[in-house]
């Protein structure tokens, strides 16, 4: 019985400890880990100006504009602030104003220069009947704020 | 748990289940699959490029689910020297390794389409991609050693130790901003899936399950035989008879 119960200590230790130092690394990174930062966070970085970033937010309602040459304008908003976007290519299929977005780019005088422009969605799946019947019956907002609660306001946003 | 874990009750146990677990395995599979191809709404904002994640969704539950068991048999086997459990582990590792390759391509093919990209470093994708890294590792440590035993022990320690990335899979999607949406079924206050979505969808997990036990218990079963004959030719060598067939080579001879 003894070995056993040593080997069973020894790994059980061995894991907390795993587990902690994980954490630990984890919290180091975290810079390195998020795959976007916020409008708020960017605007609270002093960044230097040539570095290639990547913000994530909602693409503002009403913000998106059209210009000559194929080249869009919009802004990323996470609900607190706003970022100023331009684009010149094609857009995913899920882009328009209101869906998460995630540009990557250099700032240019204030404005996100974005070379590559991602649609992030959101946890929610239903079929497309059942998002017509909520917004007749006036869920569809209540839905909506769970939503940006979740999977499209990045995380550290102003809540 | 212990009366199941004798080899021979093992044996017999699973020649009876095995045909059952088999022809479940493929009912709920095709039938999930039908529901979910046919059978189910196109998502509202997603469209027809929804269906993507009937199978791209119980792979990556299977790629987590096989991984802990097979940390959890690794552990049993490390701890109390069970040798079916150490079997148990290894036979779980290639099934595993499977399922997230499957998991890896379904998300890529998905991710093209809806997100716009085939590929990004985000912490979602990054961490699964240690996951198959690390079933890699654990299926090439196993076969480094001459004397199995002595691979199935480090193979253990590295299951155990790659057990951290688990969990930082499952929450990765909360703890940091990813590409990746978060959890839509197993999180708190219940799916946000439309019961018509769901519906296929945990079928194809329970037929994802059912087929893993299916796989495992064969492997385990061609495991132990493998372990008997090579228990069996061990005993010929020590004794020193020449008792091995013209042809065939002792296991001690082959490097």
């Amino acid at each position: 019985m003894k070995p056993k119960r040593r080997r069973l200590t020894f790994v059980l230790i061995g894991m907390g400890l795993l587990g902690a130092a994980a954490a630990l690394v984890l919290a180091a990174f975290r810079d390195s880990i998020v795959f976007f930062y916020s409008p708020t966070e960017i605007l609270a970085k002093a960044l230097p100006a040539e570095q290639r970033i990547r913000v994530g937010g909602l693409v503002e309602e009403g913000s998106l504009e059209k210009v000559a040459g194929g080249t869009v304008r919009f802004k990323i908003t996470d609900l607190a602030e706003t970022i100023p976007v331009t684009y010149t290519g094609i857009l995913p299929d899920l882009f328009r104003e209101g869906q998460g977005v995630v540009a990557q780019g250099r700032f240019q005088e204030g404005v996100l220069k974005a070379d590559e422009v991602l649609a992030k969605h959101d946890e929610n799946y239903m079929p497309p009947e059942v998002a017509d019947a909520l917004k007749k019956s006036g869920q569809w907002e209540h839905m909506k704020d769970a939503m940006e609660g979740a999977g499209q306001i990045p995380k550290g946003a102003a809540k | 748990m212990h009366r199941f874990a004798n080899p021979t009750r093992f044996m017999r146990l699973s020649a009876a289940l095995l045909p059952w677990t088999a022809g479940a395995a493929l009912a709920l599979i095709a039938a999930g699959l039908y529901l979910g191809l046919f059978g189910s709404p196109a998502d509202y904002q997603q469209g027809e490029s929804v269906r993507i994640m009937y199978v791209h969704v119980p792979s990556a539950w299977m790629a987590m689910f096989c991984y802990t068991f097979m940390a959890g048999a690794s552990a049993v086997g490390l701890i109390w020297k069970h040798p079916l459990a150490d079997l148990a582990a290894k036979a779980t590792a290639p099934v595993g390794a499977c399922f997230t390759l499957l998991a890896l391509i379904t998300g890529s093919l998905w991710g093209k389409p809806m997100w716009g990209t085939w590929w990004e470093w985000d912490a979602r994708m990054t961490s699964v991609l240690v996951l198959f890294f690390l079933y890699l590792g654990y299926i090439a440590l196993i076969n480094a050693f001459d004397d199995p035993t002595r691979g199935l022990k480090a193979a253990a320690i590295l299951a155990l130790v790659g057990f951290a990335n688990v969990p930082i899979i499952k929450f990765s999607v909360d703890w940091w901003n990813t590409l990746h949406q978060p959890a839509s079924v197993f999180k708190a206050g219940g799916p946000s899936i439309d019961p018509s979505m769901l519906a296929p969808l945990l079928l194809m997990g329970v037929g994802f399950t059912v087929y893993f036990l299916w796989v495992l218990m064969l492997r385990l079963r061609t495991e132990i035989v493998a372990a008997k004959v090579r228990a069996l030719r061990l005993r010929q060598v020590r004794s020193g008879a020449p008792a091995t067939p013209s042809g065939a080579t002792p296991l001690g001879a082959k490097g």
